[in-house]
C-alpha cells in the first residue's frame, strides 16, 4: 500500500473516438483512497477536462466502471492499497464500448438491448386481492435484482469484447440476468424463451464465467442465470423426449422443470 | 435565422427534468395520460440518486402491524416535520403511499416478504409502527430499476446525459427548456406545454454529504428564475449516520435500517447516549430505559427506542457528544449492531452495509461497531407546490420529489422520501399532462431567452480569470460545512453570506480549459452558476448556496434548523402542538400574519 503522502503514478487514458494515449499524473496518496478519489484529484489539480462518469461513490449506481490495471472494476470500490507501492496504476475506459472521451464510453448498446426485453406481465391476483410470494421463492430473483448495471460483465464478455460483429446478435450477461429475473419471477406470465433462444444469442455463451468473476454485486451470473436459461431453452426446443411427447399428444406447452442453482 | 433552426429542437406536451423516482413516475403517468412525453436527465438512466436510497419506502400497508393506518403515518410525518409540513400534502402522501407501493409490485418489484407472503415492513426513525417496505438495504435500486424498466416500454423518449440550464417562458407560462448534451456540449431546445421538475436537492454544496455531483439545486434555481416560489430553504437535513473513516469515504450513507433492525448508538464510554437527548416533544412516546427500548422492537405497546428519534434530533445529539469529547477516534460515535444481532441476520438484512464497510473501511460490521457521524442528506425546502396537483405558481410548471417543498416540513422521516417520489411524481405527471393537453397552442419560444442562455453557457470558455472551478466548489463546500451546519449561529450565518458574496465574485473569473466535448470542468462551472452564486445577484436570493438568509429568521428555528444559542423546542412557538391548518401552506411572512387556529386538536393516533 502506498504510504500516506507518498506519490502515486496514475496512467490514465486520454483521448476520444479518434484515438488517444496514456498520460501520467503524479498524485499524493491519502489513507483509504479509492481510484475514483485519485481521478477526482487529477481533475481538480491537473486536468480539469478529464472526463469520467460517477455518481454514488459507494458501489450502488454502477457509473464509474473502468479497466484498472487491465481489470474491469468500479473505481469507487477499488482501494489504492490494493496495488503494490511504486508501480504505476493504469486506468482505461471499458474496451468493449466505443470511446467518447477519456474514461467515458458509449453504453447505448446496453440500453438498446434492454428495450428488446418484453415487459413484466403479472398473472391474476389472489382471491383476496393481494400478491402472495414467499421469501424462498423470491430469493433467487432478488439476487438478480441486485444488478447495478455497471456493465462490467458486458465489457469482459469475450463474445463481444473483441467482436463488434457479434453485438447485433448477442445481448450479453447483463441482459441474461435480466431475462432470468423475469423468467423466474413468481408472478410473471410472459413467454420469452423464443427470444432467449434466438435474438438474445444465449448460445454464444460458453460459460467461461468471466462475467461472474467481475460482478461487484457477486451475482452468480453464469451458474444462477445463464445455465438455468440454457436448460430451459434445451428443454423447450431441443429435448427429444419433449418433442416426442408433443408429437404424440399434440400439446404445444410442457411444464418446465423448476431450475435452481 | 431563428434559434429553432440553429439548434437541435424537439417538441413535446410534457418534458420531465430528472430521472430519479419522481421524474420516472411523472413521465410514466404523463405518458399514460396520452401526453407526448420526454424524460431528460443529467446522468445515464437508472443512476439518479434514488438508487442510493437504502432503508425502505414508508407506507401504512398494515402487513406487520394491523394497528397502523394512514392517520398514524400522517401523524408521524407531521410530528417528524415539527408541524411545519403542508398538512394536505402529508395527508395525500399517507393515504396514497400504500397504493403506490403495491403498484411497484405490479410492475415487477420484489420486496422482502412476511411469513404470509406479503410485503415485509421494517422499523425506522419516527415511525410508530414497522412501516417501511424494503429490499434488504437497497430499496432505492429496486424502485428505480422497476420504474426504469416500466418506463422503457411506454414510448417515453429519454434524453440521457443532457443538462437543462433554463426554463423558457412565454407571457408568464412555461414554453419549454433549453440545455446542452454533456457528451458533445451542443445546445438542445425543447418546446413543451408543460414541464415537470424532478431534479432533486442541493446536497453537493456541503463537504460531508451523501449526495452525488448531480445535487446542485438546478430545479430550484430554474424555477426561481421564472418566478416560482421557494420555501423552507434553510431546512437541510443532516443524516445522523454517515461514514466518518477513512477520509475519502466520509459522508457515505449508513442506513437508518441499522438502527431499525436493532443497532444502537454509543459514545466512547460505551453509553447509549440517546437516552439523554429525548426532547419534551417526543418524551411521551420514547422509552426511558434500555429494557423498554429493546422490548419495543417486538412489542409496540412499549415506547420507541430513542435511537430511532427523528433524524434532526439524533444528528444534534451526535454532534453534541462529539463536541463534548465523547466521540469515537475519528470524530464520530459508534453504531453497534454486532453485539445485538447475529452475523447471519446482519448480512441478510444489511448486505450493502456489510460490503461497504468491509471494502471501504476494513470493518466487519458483524464483529465490530461502525464509526458514524452526521452527513448532509436531504433538503426539505424547495419549490412551493399546490398539494393536490404539484403545480408551482408558474403556469405549466410542476415539481415533485426533493425539489418540491412542503411534505416534510422542518425534517423528513426516513422512508418518506421514496413514497414522496411515487405519490407526488404520479400527481405531477398526471396534472402536467392534463394541463398540457388542455392547451390549444404550443407557447412560443423566445429567441432572446435562448440566446442569453447560450452566451452565458459559453462565456466561461472566453473568461481569462484563472479561477479553478474545482477549487471554487471546494471553498463553497467548506463554507457551508463550517458555517451553515447542524448547529448555526447568527454570526456564522452572516459570515457565510459574506463568503458566498466573495465566491460569487470569483465565479465570474472562472476559466474553463479544453473544449465542449464531455468536459467536467465546464459542467461544474455551469452547475456552480446554477448554484445561484451568480455574479451580480443579490445575496438575499434564497437559492441554493444562500439558504443562510432565511435561516437568520430566528422565528423559524425548529426541526433541522437549529440556532446554537437556544435549545430546540424551548418555546411553544418553535414546537406548535396544534393540528396545523392552512397556515402551513403559506409563505413565512404570510404565515406570521395569518390568524392562528384556536382548536387544540389532538392528532390521530397519539398515545393516550
Amino acid at each position: 500500500m502506498p504510504e500516506s503522502g507518498a506519490q502515486v503514478t496514475m496512467r490514465v487514458w486520454r483521448g476520444d473516438a479518434d484515438g488517444g494515449t496514456f498520460e501520467d499524473y503524479q498524485i499524493p496518496a491519502a489513507e483509504g483512497m479509492v481510484v475514483l478519489d485519485v481521478i477526482h484529484r487529477i481533475q481538480a489539480t491537473q486536468a480539469p477536462d478529464l472526463a469520467v462518469r460517477w455518481n454514488c461513490k459507494a458501489g450502488r449506481c454502477g457509473s464509474c466502471s473502468a479497466e484498472v490495471n487491465g481489470k474491469p472494476r468500479l473505481m469507487c470500490m477499488t482501494r489504492m492499497n490494493h496495488f503494490a507501492p511504486g508501480e504505476p496504476i493504469t486506468v482505461a475506459p471499458l474496451r468493449t464500448f466505443p470511446p467518447i472521451k477519456d474514461l467515458v464510453t458509449d453504453l447505448s448498446y446496453n440500453y438498446q438491448k434492454a428495450k428488446s426485453v418484453p415487459a413484466f406481465k403479472p398473472g391474476p391476483k389472489e382471491a383476496d386481492g393481494t400478491r402472495r410470494m414467499y421469501q424462498e421463492d423470491v430469493d433467487r430473483v432478488q439476487e438478480f435484482h441486485k444488478c447495478i448495471e455497471c456493465f462490467l460483465c458486458q465489457t469482459v464478455c469475450h463474445v463481444i469484447r473483441d467482436h463488434e460483429e457479434n453485438k447485433p446478435a448477442f445481448a450479453g450477461p447483463r441482459l441474461f440476468v435480466r431475462l432470468a429475473a423475469l423468467e423466474m419471477h413468481p408472478l410473471d406470465t410472459n413467454d420469452r424463451l423464443g427470444l432467449i433462444n434466438q435474438q438474445s444469442g444465449l448460445g454464444y455463451c460458453n460459460i467461461t464465467k468471466c462475467c461472474t468473476d467481475v460482478c461487484p454485486e457477486s451475482i452468480k451470473i453464469t451458474d444462477n442465470a445463464i445455465i438455468p436459461l440454457k436448460e430451459r431453452v434445451v428443454t423447450e426446443f431441443h429435448d427429444p423426449v419433449v418433442w416426442a411427447w408433443r408429437k404424440l399428444t399434440g400439446r404445444k406447452k410442457v411444464e418446465l422443470p423448476v431450475t435452481s442453482g | 435565422m431563428s434559434v429553432e433552426d440553429r439548434f437541435e429542437t424537439h417538441e413535446y406536451d410534457v418534458i420531465v427534468v430528472g430521472a430519479g423516482g419522481a421524474g420516472l413516475r411523472a413521465a410514466i403517468e404523463a405518458s399514460a395520460q396520452g401526453a407526448k412525453t420526454a424524460l431528460v436527465c443529467k446522468s445515464l438512466l437508472g443512476k439518479a440518486h434514488t438508487v442510493m436510497a437504502e432503508g425502505g419506502i414508508a407506507a401504512a400497508l398494515r402487513n406487520v402491524w394491523k394497528e397502523d393506518g394512514w392517520d398514524v403515518h400522517f401523524r408521524d410525518t407531521m410530528r417528524g416535520g415539527k408541524l411545519l409540513n403542508n398538512w394536505r400534502m402529508a395527508q395525500i402522501h399517507a393515504q396514497e403511499a400504500p397504493d403506490r407501493v403495491l403498484e411497484l409490485e405490479e410492475w415487477g418489484a420484489l420486496f422482502d416478504r412476511t411469513k404470509e407472503g406479503l410485503i415485509l415492513q421494517r422499523d425506522f426513525g419516527g415511525h410508530r409502527y414497522a412501516r417501511l417496505a424494503h429490499v434488504g438495504d437497497r430499496t432505492g435500486l429496486e424502485m428505480i430499476r422497476t420504474l426504469q424498466q416500466h418506463a422503457v416500454h411506454k414510448g417515453i423518449d429519454v434524453y440521457m446525459e443532457c443538462t437543462i440550464q433554463r426554463l423558457l417562458t412565454d407571457d408568464g407560462r412555461v414554453s419549454g427548456a433549453c440545455g446542452y448534451w454533456r457528451e458533445s456540449g451542443k445546445l438542445i431546445l425543447f418546446k413543451s406545454r408543460a414541464v415537470v421538475l424532478a431534479t432533486g436537492g442541493i446536497g453537493k454544496i456541503y463537504q460531508i454529504t451523501s449526495n452525488s455531483w448531480e445535487y446542485t439545486g438546478d430545479g430550484m434555481a430554474m424555477g426561481l428564475d421564472v418566478g416560482a416560489d421557494l420555501i423552507d430553504m434553510e431546512m437541510v437535513q443532516f443524516h445522523p449516520t454517515g461514514m466518518v473513516w477513512p477520509p475519502s469515504v466520509r459522508g457515505i450513507l449508513v442506513t437508518e435500517g441499522v438502527r431499525g433492525d436493532g443497532g444502537t448508538l454509543k459514545n466512547s464510554e460505551g453509553r447509549r447516549f440517546m437516552f439523554d437527548y429525548v426532547p419534551d416533544f417526543f418524551r411521551a412516546e420514547t422509552a426511558e430505559t434500555e429494557e423498554e427500548a429493546d422490548a419495543w422492537y417486538a412489542d409496540k405497546t412499549k415506547r420507541r427506542t430513542p435511537d430511532l428519534l427523528p433524524r434532526d434530533e439524533v444528528a444534534r445529539a451526535i454532534n453534541t457528544e462529539v463536541k463534548a469529547g465523547r466521540g469515537s477516534p475519528h470524530g464520530g460515535v459508534f453504531l453497534d449492531i454486532a453485539s445485538r444481532r447475529d452475523p447471519e441476520y446482519i448480512r441478510r438484512r444489511l448486505p450493502s452495509m456489510y460490503q461497504q464497510f468491509r471494502e471501504l473501511a476494513d470493518v466487519d460490521i458483524t464483529k465490530e461497531a461502525m464509526e458514524v457521524g452526521p452527513t448532509c442528506h436531504y433538503q426539505m425546502g424547495g419549490l412551493r407546490v399546490e398539494a393536490d396537483t404539484a403545480a408551482t405558481t408558474v403556469p405549466g410548471l410542476f415539481a415533485a420529489g426533493e425539489v418540491a417543498a412542503g411534505l416534510h416540513g422542518a425534517n423528513r422521516l426516513g422512508g418518506n422520501s421514496l413514497s414522496d417520489l411515487v405519490v407526488f411524481g404520479r400527481r405531477a405527471g398526471l396534472h402536467a399532462a392534463e394541463y398540457a393537453l388542455a392547451q390549444s397552442v404550443v407557447p412560443a419560444v423566445d429567441d432572446g431567452q435562448v440566446k442569453a442562455t447560450t452566451s452565458a453557457m459559453l462565456a466561461p470558455f472566453e473568461t481569462v480569470g484563472g479561477q479553478n472551478p474545482y477549487t471554487l466548489h471546494a471553498d463553497l463546500e467548506a463554507c457551508m460545512q463550517n458555517l451553515v451546519g447542524i448547529i448555526r449561529t447568527e454570526s456564522e450565518l452572516e459570515q457565510a453570506l459574506d463568503e458566498i458574496g466573495q465566491l460569487r465574485e470569483r465565479l465570474a473569473r472562472v476559466s474553463v480549459q479544453g473544449n465542449r466535448q464531455y468536459n467536467p470542468g465546464w459542467h461544474l462551472t455551469l452547475d456552480l452558476h446554477c448554484a445561484r452564486i451568480r455574479p451580480g445577484e443579490s445575496p438575499v436570493q434564497p437559492g441554493l448556496a444562500t439558504h443562510p438568509r432565511p435561516a437568520l429568521d430566528a422565528d423559524r428555528r425548529r426541526g433541522c434548523h437549529s440556532l446554537g444559542d437556544r435549545a430546540q423546542g424551548e418555546s411553544r412557538r418553535a414546537h406548535p402542538r396544534r393540528l396545523p391548518g392552512p397556515r402551513s401552506c403559506l409563505r413565512p411572512r404570510e404565515r406570521r400574519d395569518a390568524p392562528r387556529r384556536r382548536r387544540d386538536a389532538r392528532l390521530p393516533g397519539a398515545p393516550a
